[in-house]
């Protein structure tokens, strides 16, 4: 690391131009840093201050970083729309569902390919990896959803993109790189098949992988909104959260659909939109410091032959 | 495998042969069925997916289906190159990326560099982490935060300029600023993640290079011009050819996210406009034309950027 320097050139505590020179640039950087951490952090707050401020507050934009008066009027009018609730729903089925298959197929097809006695795999890789470089489209994957009548179903949002190529290829390299090949011959010496050697040695040994995989694949279903958007034309009970917020927030095309007693309380639309933000983020902010980790060295594996 | 080979040969009789492939298969045959189910998803969704692209060849009717269609040759690019849509999307697709290019490229390279002069540990692990965090955010979720933000009568940044006695300015209504603000959260969105490869590859410097550089008498600058740039530039290069093999290519959800009806000079980019064609407009040939067009281009120069890379030493990209 370059960052000795001011330990090497002055061991006393002298202050020297050399010393002087350095904390500047160093509380320089670290205001830089922190102004642009700033930028990244503004939006959630201002948003969620909106979002628990008073009406009249937020109308003559009033809010900027803290909340202005208290209420909780936006959320009670989200939490009694059913078709927010609903939406939620949908979205943590198919995110389960998603990632539970994913991993099966990434875990067996990636222990495969990683054996050197797999006759083919050379064939086998090029097969899969070569759907990455080339798209057939959206049109063709739409009439494909068609002939299978999956359009307008929970399957459209799961099977289709449930297998990654790019997954594939973390999980491969990880086994290929971090199992013993020592240790597998020696299971199969003693007899044990494929399954087994699968089950019971390798998958203990890649808990990390393992958990970076899912979560690519958890996030990656959590946040996309495209496939739904193609494929969920008219059954809105199947519409994810984040198509819904498209609707809700973004293109405004629809309004909220509070249901029992609330309704006489007028909730402004800019508020309600704010809390809309709120409630879909919360989830992801809420785990996102446990799940950071994982992701930056899956993203270091991937870089390395990516 | 080796020993097994030289057996073989030295006993290479038909039933011998069929004999170790036995056993061969009585060993491995979970191999096969463990691939089986990943080749089945693979070959219906994606090859399953290409057969569909036959029909940019064909006049294709939902009601006559793939096999009633007549093929028709070239005529449906044809009509597609000569539609008004076509080029204006072509251009906007290209100028699009290469602007993000240009501004979102050198952004975590220049954050890498300054995380890796913080000495402070905490401070660095908590501006990385609020630094990584729009990366997790769906497009969705930062439309309706760039909303809130920007918008003209109830955005904050418009308020705080009214407050300072400055006229609004419309970020998401006028064509140029839409455009200003889109590069903008295209680098909000991407610069922290962006540094992660950049700083495992400064880890990776060898440290004797910076005691050697301050024997020398190179202080902080001189260091990190002389010995830490250098040592990341292969890195810059390959990750800056793999990026401009992209641009073809392009985020529909980002740019659907972040479109609005008031601004819509640049916004009709190739995926949009596929959309617009088959989806909404049922126009399912030409929308698959345009699709293909893009993929081969986009296919083109990937694999122009992959031989560039490995042709300057650097890994490539397949």
């Amino acid at each position: 690391m370059s960052n000795n320097s001011s330990a090497v050139a002055a061991p006393k505590k002298v202050w020297t131009a050399a010393r002087k020179k350095d904390l500047f640039f160093d509380t320089l950087f670290i205001i830089i840093l922190t102004l642009v951490s700033f930028m990244c952090l503004f939006p959630f707050i201002h948003v969620f201050s909106k979002s628990i401020s008073e009406e009249a507050y937020v109308i003559a934009n009033k809010v900027v970083m803290l909340p202005k008066g208290f209420s909780l009027n936006a959320y009670e009018k989200i939490f009694a729309d059913k078709s927010i609730l609903r939406s939620m729903w949908v979205t943590i089925v198919v995110t389960v569902t998603f990632t539970i298959i994913g991993m099966f197929l990434t875990v067996c097809a990636a222990y495969a390919l990683s054996r050197k006695e797999l006759k083919g795999r050379t064939l086998m890789s090029f097969l899969i990896m070569c759907t990455m470089y080339f798209v057939a489209g959206t049109i063709p994957d739409y009439l494909l959803m068609n002939s299978l009548h999956m359009l307008e179903t929970w399957w459209c949002m799961i099977l289709p993109l449930c297998f990654a190529p790019y997954n594939l290829l973390i999980m491969k390299n990880n086994f290929q790189g971090n199992i013993n090949d020592s240790l597998v011959e020696s299971a199969v010496i003693d007899g044990a098949g494929h399954f087994r050697i699968l089950w019971s040695i390798v998958l203990p040994l890649s808990k990390p992988i393992m958990a970076t995989i899912a979560l690519f694949y958890a996030v990656g279903r959590w946040n996309a909104y495209q496939d739904a958007l193609y494929y969920i034309k008219q059954r809105t009970d199947l519409r994810p959260l984040q198509l819904k917020l498209y609707y809700l927030i973004v293109s405004a095309t629809e309004s909220f659909q509070a249901e029992g007693g609330v309704i006489g309380v007028l909730t402004n639309p800019e508020v309600l939109r704010a809390s809309c933000v709120i409630f879909a983020t919360v989830p992801i902010i809420c785990i996102y410091p446990f799940i950071q980790k994982y992701f930056v060295q899956g993203t270091m594996i991937g870089a390395v032959k990516g | 495998m080796k020993q097994q080979k030289v057996v073989n040969e030295a006993m290479n009789t038909p039933e011998r042969r069929r004999e170790s492939r036995r056993l061969y298969l009585k060993k491995n045959w979970q191999l096969y069925a463990l691939m089986v189910l990943p080749l089945i998803f693979i070959f219906l969704f994606k090859y399953g997916a290409y057969a569909g692209l036959s029909i940019a060849f064909k006049d294709y009717k939902v009601a006559r289906g793939y096999a009633g269609s007549p093929w028709v040759g070239f005529k449906i690019f044809k009509e597609m190159f000569a539609h008004k849509d076509f080029w204006p999307s072509v251009g906007n697709t290209l100028f699009l990326n290469v602007l993000n290019l240009l501004v979102t490229f050198p952004m975590p390279i220049i954050l890498a560099l300054l995380l890796n002069e913080v000495k402070v540990k905490w401070f660095k692990r908590v501006s990385q982490t609020l630094l990584y965090l729009p990366h997790f955010l769906s497009w969705v979720i930062i439309g309706g935060l760039a909303y809130q933000l920007f918008s003209l009568n109830n955005g904050v940044i418009n308020a705080l300029l009214t407050n300072l006695g400055a006229s609004p300015i419309p970020f998401i209504q006028d064509d140029t600023w839409w455009l200003i603000t889109y590069l903008f959260i295209s680098a909000w969105q991407s610069m922290g993640w962006g540094t992660i490869i950049y700083l495992a590859a400064i880890t990776s410097v060898n440290t004797e290079l910076y005691e050697a550089a301050r024997v020398d008498g190179a202080g902080r600058w001189k260091q990190c011009v002389h010995v830490t740039f250098p040592c990341i530039r292969s890195t810059i290069v390959t990750l800056l050819i793999m990026n401009l093999g992209k641009v073809m290519q392009g985020s529909f959800e980002q740019i659907y996210a972040l479109m609005n009806a008031k601004a819509t000079k640049y916004t009709t980019v190739i995926p949009v406009l596929v959309y617009r064609w088959g989806i909404e407009g049922g126009k399912f040939s030409r929308a698959t034309a345009l699709g293909l067009f893009q993929s081969v281009i986009g296919l083109f120069l990937v694999l122009v950027s992959d031989f560039i890379s490995k042709k300057l030493g650097e890994e490539g990209l397949i």
